[in-house]
């Protein structure tokens, strides 16, 4: 015993290798951990077998393994059923997005209305001072002037901050990431140590709750009527082909531009932006992408307060995309602008800016516009 | 039940004298449990569970009457457990019956007087529970069933939840067909009982063998049988006292869960109800954050029905008792049984008003990065 007995802990199982790890290491430092798996929303169908889908965060198997890890681990489990509350806050407001010509990241609202809300309500409803997930990030419960500062993963490959950076100072205070101080390769000896499956469900792209290919024809599916066929316009405004509708296409794409024969140049095309009051793809040479200045409404800084001044720091605009430098600058109104040393191929809106000091997580938010 | 695991082993259906020693067992089973509840050993099926009892009897019971050209008019009470409202629903559904649903009251009762004005020509089968497994309360099944008998009606009734503490009589009852599972008195899980009452119009819905009388065909789970049979005797020999002394202890849990916290009310009837069931409402609290609480406690309970917890619908019988949304999410059903001691009640008067104090507490937390939204 560490002197943890009596705190109680809610761990987010997945039935994954890494909060299975997590689970461990928080009874092995002696903690009262209790193991909750949520079910969450997928769209319905049937896959292969005939069975019906389910989110790939909770398939059926998922849930027996996570299960059978809490029974080892002598902890008591819990599947919850979250599957409306994900549809609406998570599901809708993602659809919602792509209405209005933006790619928008989903996991930033599952980690704050889900995770860290439906989930860390329920964790502190059942007395439980800590909601851990086997997520790669840390959190830094030492400093004076701000108590908590959310790091990085130590392992550079696996950091998952990134989607993490929603979190404010009420949840890091409860937040406990178990898996944060080791690289993968540590996790899979723990996992070995502790007697725990070690196999890795195949990881995938794709988002949790797509269960039939890709987004675009799950968009097709579930809202038909965001989706209007228009034009495909450069950067002069001359329609130079057509596209099946703004929400197929991100910034940076170049599959399924269709671009009038006739104007095909050697170089080829890339979407450079959605012009949503013109239902129009704007297109252009890949020497047009990039921006160096991105522009985020609602800024959100993890320490709860604006900076002061300007800050020299670098900043992520996705979560496999490099870190880059450039000064974050704070508005008076709420906002913040990144201006980037270096034009950001992949800056989009809808998608995260989140910055960098270092190991700690500043902040950052939804990309609103880019320049 | 344990020698039919091993020594007896011998399967009912053969004509072996392994097979005779298996027979008479199953022979003594039937004749144990039709003598418990008033019936004739004859009119004993055994079953698979309460929900095959249920579904066997409400499916063979209409399909025949309807063979039978009597009609395709079914009645039910809005309150009733899955296995037999997904079952008439099926028979709506896919079958082309007709179904009116019986209101139930706040107490979560049906009246008697509702049956008579539903009953029309062509109804062939009504069914409403003895007792509720979400809220407690009984129905007067022996006045349903006069009404149904008078009208040619058949009735059914799922009493799984009535054995441990009520006498079950099929004659005073008034009931053709009725349903029990073994593992709500005490016996093991995975067996049930069907009561069909002599010359009652039933089609067994499941074909093949001559098993049961050709009423539930396919081998029979001979110890199980054994099992159900002795919880039968078990409980015979027990109820009486023992629901004397759960009916104290369940008001004693009333008294002290309504002393201690606020917004909490007693759901279905408060005293005409199993003695052994203690069910409650607590607005604005989830219940099944409720039962984890109590839970990690080491206190096992439910949110109204095992079959339906984790479905964050408010539950379908409080709902039709008329309970507001806000306080039907914060259903909570304890059991009392014959384990339970005095102690057990005063823990659960001691924990429960903490975790529905925190749960309130907490219910309004949200994360500090809630200020960022889409842009
Ligand atoms: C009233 C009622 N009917 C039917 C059933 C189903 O019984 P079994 O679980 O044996 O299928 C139950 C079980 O919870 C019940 O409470």
């Amino acid at each position: 015993m560490s002197g943890n007995g009596g705190t109680r802990v809610v761990v987010a199982m997945s039935g994954g290798v890494d909060s299975s790890v997590a689970a461990a290491l928080l009874v092995e430092q002696g903690y009262e951990v209790i193991g909750i798996m949520l079910r969450l929303w997928a769209e319905e169908g049937t896959d292969m077998t005939g069975a019906p889908n389910a989110n790939r965060c909770c398939a059926p198997e998922a849930v027996t393994d996570a299960r059978a890890i809490a029974q080892m681990l002598g902890i008591p489990f819990y599947d919850i059923h979250a599957e409306a509350v994900f549809k609406k806050q998570v599901v809708d407001s993602w659809i919602d997005g792509y209405a209005r010509a933006i790619t928008p990241n989903p996991c930033f609202n599952c980690n704050r209305s889900i995770r860290f809300g439906f989930l860390k309500q329920r964790a502190l409803a059942l007395g439980a001072s800590y909601l851990a997930t086997g997520h790669y990030a840390r959190v830094d419960r030492a400093g004076d002037d701000t108590p908590y500062r959310l790091l990085k993963g130590r392992d550079d490959k696996k950091d998952q901050s990134y989607v993490l950076h929603v979190l404010g100072q009420e949840d890091l205070a409860h937040a406990m990431f178990p898996c944060g101080n080791y690289v993968k390769s540590e996790i899979r000896s723990l996992a070995h140590k502790f007697g725990l499956p070690t196999a890795e469900r195949a990881e995938s792209q794709d988002l949790c709750f797509l269960t039939q290919g890709d987004y675009r024809g799950f968009l097709s599916r579930q809202a038909p009527e965001i989706s209007t066929p228009g034009p495909v316009l450069n950067q002069r405004g001359e329609q130079i082909g057509t596209h099946e509708g703004l929400p197929y296409y991100t910034v940076g794409q170049r599959k399924g531009l269709q671009v009038m024969q006739k104007i095909t140049t050697a170089e080829p095309m890339y979407v450079l932006r959605l012009d949503r009051a013109r239902n129009a793809v704007i297109a252009g040479p890949a020497s047009e992408l990039g921006s160096r200045r991105v522009l985020v409404q609602m800024a959100h800084y993890c320490s709860g307060r604006i900076p002061e001044g300007a800050i020299q720091c670098t900043a992520k605009v996705r979560y496999k995309a490099r870190e880059a430098t450039g000064t974050l600058e704070p508005q008076a109104n709420g906002s913040l602008v990144f201006q980037f040393d270096e034009p950001q191929r992949d800056a989009t809106p809808g998608q995260g800016l989140v910055a960098y000091f270092g190991d700690e997580v500043i902040g950052g938010g939804v990309i609103t516009a880019v320049s | 039940m344990q020698p039919y695991f091993s020594e007896v082993y011998g399967n009912a259906s053969s004509m072996h004298s392994f097979g005779s020693a298996a027979v008479a067992a199953l022979d003594e089973a039937h004749h144990t449990v039709a003598c418990d509840l008033g019936a004739r050993a004859s009119e004993i099926v055994f079953t698979g569970c309460g929900t095959e009892s249920d579904n066997l009897a409400i499916r063979g019971a209409s399909l025949a009457m309807w063979k039978r050209g009597r009609g395709q008019h079914l009645i039910v009470a809005s309150a009733e457990h899955h296995a037999v409202a997904h079952t008439f629903h099926q028979l709506q559904d896919l079958f082309g019956f007709t179904v009116t649903e019986l209101p139930v009251g706040s107490d979560g009762r049906v009246d008697p007087d509702d049956v008579r004005k539903a009953i029309r020509p062509d109804t062939v089968l009504c069914s409403v529970m003895l007792a509720n497994n979400e809220v407690g309360s009984f129905n007067d099944i022996a006045s349903i069933g006069a009404i149904c008998r008078e009208r040619g009606v058949l009735m059914h009734t799922d009493a799984v939840q009535a054995p441990s503490t009520v006498l079950l009589n099929v004659n005073a009852l008034n009931v053709d067909l009725l349903a029990l599972s073994a593992h709500k008195f005490y016996g093991p899980k995975g067996v049930g009982m069907l009561y069909i009452r002599e010359g009652t119009a039933y089609l067994s819905t499941l074909t093949g063998g001559g098993h049961e009388r050709g009423r539930r065909p396919g081998t029979v789970n001979v110890a199980g049988c054994v099992g159900l049979a002795a919880a039968s005797k078990y409980v015979a020999a027990r109820r009486d006292t023992q629901a004397g002394r759960l009916s104290l202890l369940r008001d004693k849990l009333f008294a002290g869960i309504l002393a201690d916290v606020p917004d909490a009310r007693v759901s279905g009837h408060a005293h005409d109800r199993l003695a052994g069931h203690a069910s409650f409402v607590f607005k604005d609290v989830d219940g099944e954050t409720l039962l984890m609480a109590l839970d990690i406690e080491g206190i096992a309970v439910s949110t109204g029905s095992a079959c339906t917890s984790g479905n964050p619908e408010p539950s379908e019988v409080l709902v039709a008792m008329g309970i507001s949304p806000n306080w039907a999410l914060g259903g909570l059903r304890i059991s009392l049984g014959y384990g339970t001691t005095e102690d057990d009640v005063d823990r659960v008067i001691d924990v429960l008003p903490k975790c529905v104090a925190r749960i309130r507490k907490t219910a309004h937390v949200m994360g500090s990065a809630r200020v960022v939204a889409q842009p």
